[in-house]
C-alpha cells in the first residue's frame, strides 16, 4: 500500500536579486542540470516531472507548457502546482506522491521565481480577496507585523529576541554560497553585538513595526529542483538517500481576519500529524536539524513553540541559548533560510532541499557537525498556512 | 496498480454567465460529488482544487475557494492546469498509502475574464506575446496545417460542430445544444480563418468534482466504483513553431501508456464511449488520430463515416464535448464526469446502451500541448 | 429562508490586475533581439546532437536536453507554412484587425517563427509561398524589430 520513497538528488541555481544573463526558462534548466548532475542521473531517467511558480510574478499562464524545453519535460510527463508561498513543499509533496503512488519510479520537482521581473507586493496583494480584503491590504509584510506585534503583546518579546533569529540566518547564510544574501560585515563578531547594532541602526529601516529592514526576507532569482526516487530505485541511485518519513500540511484560512493571530495553530496540527506518524514524541530532542520556513525573524521565536520544539513564550530562550546555533542541540536553517534567499516558488523547496543535503552529509560547509537522523522541513504562505515534511536516514518500514 | 475509483461525481450547469462566485461554484459541485457518491466531507482524506491564477484574477486562485471545498484541517493541494491532471493527482494521493479518498473540485468563470488576453499570456512574453496571438488564433494556424495535411476542407471540420451540438440537446448541463447543419457552421462568422464562430467552443462558467476511493475507501461510500484502469499524459514542446501542430505525439505516447495498463488492444473495439477535449472543431478529428481511433491522417475519414456518432460503432462526445460547453479547466473533468455517469448507466438521454469502458481525455496549454488520457470500466 | 433574499441585487466590483513586468531576455536571446535592431540579421542556435536550428535561439535543445551552442546566421527569407487572418480585436494586437498571422520557416532554420504577414491579399495566401522580412526603420530589440514578412 503506497512505495517508500527518497530524495536521491537536489540541485539549485546560485540565488541573486537578479539574474539577468537568463530567462525564467534558462534558469529552469541551471537547476534541473544541477539535480541530474548530483543524482548522477540523466533527463532519460526521469519518469515525470512537477513545476510550480507563483504566476503573476513572472507574469507567465501554464508555466508546465511554457518551461518544457527548459525543464526536461518535452515528451514526458508533466503538470503543475502552486499554492502561494507554500509552492515549493507543495511541489515537494506532489513530486513524493508521484512515486509513493507506486506509478513513477523517479520523479523531478522543480520549484522556481523570477522575482526581479515584478512588483512582488503588487503580485502578492492580488492573493487577498478582491472585494473585501485587497483594497485594504498591506503586502506581506503588514500581516506578518501584525502577527509579531501580538506575539509580542502576549509574550513580552522584544525586538532584540527578533533580531537574534535574523542575526543567526544571516550568519548561517555565510556558509552557503548559493544563498542570496551574504552580509560579510558581520563575519567574526558576537550575535549580541550584532543585534544591538540592528536594533539602534538608523539605516536599519522600520518598515512595519516592529519589522525592520533585517528583519524580513529579501526576493529572489533562483530555482531548485529534487530528485525523489521509489523504493529498491533510491538505493541504487544515492549512498545516503533521505527518506521521506512523513509529510502533511493545513491551508486551513482563506481570509486573513479569520486567523488564529495567538497561535500558527495550521503549523502545530501539521506538525502533529507528522510527528504522530513518524512516533516522534520529544521533538526537541529527536529532531536534529531544521529547515523552517521562516519568512521574517519573529517567526523563527514564535513558529518554534508551534512546532513543539518548546513551550508557548519560550522561543526567545532557546534562540538566546544558542541551541538553534550551528553547534547547538537542534541547528535552525544552516542554510540560511528564507531571511537570507527567497526566490517565492523555489523557496520552500530549498527548505526540503537542504535538509535532505543534511541527512545525506552533503551540505558542505554549512553541514551540521553532528549525526543527522532526523531533518524537519517546513513551507508557509497565504493565510498562514503550514507545509510539513519529516526526512530521515533510516527507511521507514 | 492497485484498484482506484471514482464513486462520486459532481457538476453544476454550464452557463454563458452564472451569478454564483467562485466559492459557491466550488461548494455546489463538491457537494454534489459527495452526495452522489452518498458520503460527506468527514469520509474524504484528503483535496486537490484545480484552478489557475490567471483566470481567477487572482495570485493564490486557490485561497478563493478552499474552505468551499472543505479545507479545514485536511490535507490540501492544488494542481494549475486541466481537470484530469488534477484528477490524476487525487488518484496518486489515494494510491500513495497516505489517504484513502480524495476530492477532487475545480472551478471556472470565464465570463469574469478576458479569455483573449488570459491565452495571450501562454505565449512566450518576449517572442511572441507582443504579436497579438492567443488561443483562438493559435488554433486557426494548427486548422490550417491540419487541413493541408490532410487534405481536408473547412466542411469537414464543421461535421464535429454539428454532431456535438446536436449530441448536447440530450445534456441538462450543457450550455450549448443546438440542431445546425454545416452550412450553418459556414455562414457563422469568421474569427480567425478557418475558424468560424461555430468551430470554436464558447466561453462558460461552471464546476465539477470527483470523489477517488482505493478499493477499501470505496466502502466508506454507497456507490458502485468505476474503476480507472489506466492513465498517462505526456507534454510536447512548447515552442509554436518547433512543433509539428498537425502530429499528436503527446496524445499518442499518454493514449498508449493509458491503454497498456488499462489492457486496450484495439480502441475502437475495446472503448465504448469516449469524452475528448473538442475545444474546436478540428480537434476532435485530430485527437481521433492520437488516440489511434483512427489511423494517422484518417481522422476525418472517421468523423465523416458516422462511427462516432450516437448511434455509431465508438460514439464520441455525447455530453456534446467541449464545444458545447468550456469552463477551462473544468472541462477535463466534466469529460471524466461524464465517462463516469456513462459507465454507470446514469447519462438519462445521453446514454451508450451497455457502456462497459470509457475514455476521459483533457489537453493543456495552446493548441493541445500537453495531453491526459483516463481509461475508465466497471 | 428570508423572502427578502430573493429580491437581492446583485452587485458587480470591476478590478484589474497592473503588475508591472521587465521580463530578463538572457544572453542567448538578447544576442538575437541585438543583431535584429543594429544588424537586421537573424541568428538561430544549432543543436549539437540533432542539428536542429532554432530561431528564435534557444539556449537549450528540448528535444536532446543539451546546450544548441553553436550560432547560425539564417536568412531573412523563408517559406510560409501557415497563416490565419483575425478578424476579432483585442487590446495585445500591435494592430487592429484584420490581421494576418504566419508561421514562417526561415531558409537555414528547421522550425518556423510566429510573425505577422502584410503586403498580400488574404486570398491569394497558400501555404508554401515565399516570404521575406520588411525591418522597421526604428529599431528597439524587440521582436516588433521585423514589422512584418511579405511575399517575396
Amino acid at each position: 500500500m503506497g512505495k517508500k520513497v527518497a530524495i536521491v538528488g537536489f540541485g539549485q541555481t546560485y540565488q541573486r536579486s537578479s539574474r539577468k544573463d537568463v530567462n525564467g526558462v534558462e534558469l529552469i534548466n541551471e537547476a534541473v542540470r544541477a539535480a541530474l548532475e548530483d543524482a548522477e542521473l540523466t533527463i532519460n531517467d526521469i519518469d515525470a516531472i512537477v513545476i510550480g511558480n507563483m504566476d503573476h510574478f513572472e507574469g507567465v499562464n501554464y508555466v508546465d507548457c511554457w518551461s518544457a524545453e527548459g525543464s526536461g519535460a518535452v515528451m514526458k510527463p508533466i503538470f503543475k502546482v502552486t499554492t502561494g508561498g507554500t509552492t515549493g513543499t507543495t511541489v515537494a509533496m506532489c513530486g513524493y506522491y508521484h512515486v509513493a503512488s507506486g506509478m513513477f519510479d523517479r520523479v523531478l520537482a522543480i520549484g522556481w521565481e523570477k522575482n526581479s521581473e515584478s512588483d512582488t507586493t503588487g503580485a502578492i496583494v492580488t492573493a487577498f480577496h478582491p472585494v473585501w480584503e485587497r483594497t485594504r491590504f498591506g503586502g506581506a509584510i503588514a500581516g506578518l507585523a501584525v502577527e509579531a506585534s501580538k506575539y509580542m503583546h502576549n509574550y513580552g518579546v522584544t525586538e532584540r529576541d527578533g533580531a537574534r533569529v535574523a542575526v543567526r540566518e544571516r550568519l548561517h547564510a555565510l556558509n552557503n554560497p548559493y544563498s542570496q544574501l551574504h552580509q560579510d560585515w558581520m563575519k567574526g563578531m558576537e550575535p549580541e553585538q550584532i543585534v544591538d547594532l540592528l536594533v539602534t541602526s538608523e539605516q536599519n529601516q522600520m518598515l512595519a513595526y516592529p519589522l525592520r529592514m533585517s528583519d524580513m526576507c529579501p526576493r529572489t532569482d533562483g530555482a531548485a529542483a529534487v530528485v525523489f526516487a521509489s523504493e529498491g530505485v533510491a538505493e541504487k541511485i544515492a549512498p545516503t538517500p533521505a527518506w521521506v518519513i512523513s509529510t502533511h500540511n493545513r491551508h486551513n484560512y482563506v481570509f486573513l481576519g479569520d486567523i488564529n493571530w495567538d497561535r500558527n495553530d495550521t503549523l502545530e496540527a501539521a506538525a502533529k500529524k507528522v510527528f504522530e506518524d513518524a512516533g516522534i514524541k520529544e521533538p526537541l530532542k529527536e529532531i536534529d536539524v531544521c529547515e523552517l520556513y521562516l519568512p521574517y525573524s519573529y517567526a523563527g521565536l514564535k513558529w518554534m513553540e508551534s512546532i513543539g520544539f518548546c513551550g508557548p513564550g519560550e522561543g526567545p530562550k532557546l534562540v538566546w541559548d544558542g541551541v538553534t546555533d550551528m553547534d547547538g542541540e537542534l541547528p535552525v536553517n544552516p542554510s540560511g533560510g528564507v531571511m537570507s534567499s527567497n526566490p517565492i516558488g523555489a523557496t520552500a523547496i530549498l527548505r526540503v532541499g537542504e535538509g535532505a543535503l543534511q541527512v545525506m552529509g552533503k551540505a558542505g560547509d554549512r553541514q551540521v557537525p553532528k549525526d543527522v537522523n532526523y531533518s524537519l522541513c517546513t513551507g508557509f504562505g497565504g493565510c498562514n498556512w503550514a507545509d510539513v515534511m519529516l526526512l530521515g536516514k533510516k527507511k521507514p518500514s | 496498480m492497485e484498484k482506484v475509483a471514482i464513486v462520486g461525481v459532481g457538476q453544476t450547469t454550464y452557463e454563458r454567465r452564472k451569478e454564483d462566485t467562485f466559492d459557491e461554484l466550488v461548494f455546489e459541485a463538491a457537494t454534489k460529488a459527495l452526495a452522489d457518491a452518498g458520503g460527506g466531507i468527514g469520509d474524504i482524506d484528503n483535496i486537490v482544487t484545480v484552478s489557475n491564477d490567471f483566470w481567477d484574477g487572482r495570485t493564490i486562485s486557490s485561497m478563493g475557494i478552499q474552505d468551499a471545498a472543505g479545507s479545514w484541517d485536511k490535507d490540501i493541494s492544488t494542481v494549475e492546469g486541466d481537470g484530469t491532471f488534477g484528477v490524476l493527482y487525487g488518484m496518486m494521493r489515494a494510491l500513495s498509502g497516505s489517504f484513502e479518498t480524495t476530492l477532487v473540485v475545480s472551478h471556472m468563470k470565464g465570463s469574469e475574464a478576458v479569455m483573449n488576453l488570459i491565452t495571450n499570456a501562454i505565449f512566450d512574453p518576449i517572442f511572441q506575446r507582443s504579436l497579438g496571438i492567443d488561443a483562438t488564433s493559435s488554433a486557426a494556424l494548427q486548422a490550417r496545417l491540419y487541413m493541408e495535411k490532410i487534405k481536408a476542407s473547412q466542411e469537414d471540420f464543421a461535421l464535429a460542430s454539428v454532431k456535438n451540438h446536436k449530441n448536447a440537446m440530450n445534456n441538462p448541463n450543457a450550455q450549448l445544444p443546438m440542431d445546425i447543419s454545416v452550412d450553418d457552421v459556414m455562414k457563422s462568422k469568421m474569427l480567425a480563418d478557418p475558424l468560424k464562430m461555430l468551430d470554436c467552443s464558447p466561453i462558460s462558467d461552471g464546476a465539477a468534482a470527483v470523489v477517488i476511493a482505493t478499493e477499501k475507501g470505496a466502502k466508506r461510500f454507497k456507490k458502485s466504483p468505476v474503476w480507472i484502469k489506466g492513465v498517462g499524459h505526456v507534454s510536447d514542446a512548447y515552442t509554436l513553431g518547433y512543433r509539428d501542430l498537425a502530429s499528436t505525439r503527446a496524445l499518442d505516447a499518454a493514449a498508449s501508456k493509458a491503454y497498456k495498463m488499462a489492457g486496450i488492444k484495439d480502441p475502437m473495439k475495446d472503448l465504448d464511449v469516449v469524452e475528448l477535449y473538442d475545444a474546436y472543431s478540428y480537434m476532435e478529428p485530430l485527437w481521433y488520430e492520437g488516440l489511434g481511433l483512427a489511423k494517422e491522417k484518417k481522422g476525418v475519414e472517421l468523423l465523416k463515416s458516422g462511427a462516432t456518432a450516437m448511434d455509431g460503432d465508438l460514439p464520441v462526445n455525447p455530453s456534446g464535448g467541449v464545444i458545447s460547453a468550456h469552463p477551462v479547466l473544468v472541462a477535463g473533468m466534466t469529460r471524466v464526469v461524464e465517462g463516469v455517469l456513462q459507465l454507470r448507466g446514469e447519462a438519462e438521454k445521453r446514454q451508450v446502451k451497455g457502456a462497459k469502458t470509457a475514455l476521459a481525455h483533457g489537453i493543456n496549454g495552446a493548441c493541445g500541448q500537453s495531453h491526459c488520457v483516463f481509461v475508465m470500466g466497471v | 429562508m428570508a423572502d427578502w433574499l430573493d429580491k437581492v441585487e446583485n452587485v458587480y466590483f470591476e478590478g484589474r490586475i497592473k503588475v508591472p513586468y521587465k521580463w530578463y531576455v538572457g544572453e542567448v536571446g538578447s544576442r538575437f533581439l541585438v543583431a535584429l535592431r543594429d544588424k537586421q540579421e537573424l541568428w538561430g542556435t544549432k543543436c549539437p546532437k540533432c542539428g536542429t536550428v532554432y530561431v528564435p535561439p534557444q539556449k537549450n535543445c528540448g528535444e536532446c536536453f543539451v546546450p544548441a551552442d553553436t550560432w547560425v546566421q539564417v536568412k531573412d527569407t523563408g517559406t510560409l507554412e501557415s497563416f490565419t487572418e483575425v478578424h476579432y480585436s483585442h487590446t495585445m494586437q500591435p494592430e487592429s484587425p484584420p490581421l494576418i498571422y504566419g508561421l514562417i520557416k526561415l531558409d537555414g532554420a528547421d522550425g518556423s517563427m510566429l510573425h505577422l504577414i502584410k503586403g498580400v491579399d488574404p486570398k491569394d495566401l497558400k501555404v508554401g509561398m515565399k516570404v521575406k522580412a520588411v525591418f522597421n526603420d526604428k529599431r528597439e530589440g524587440t521582436i516588433l524589430d521585423i514589422s512584418h514578412f511579405a511575399p517575396e
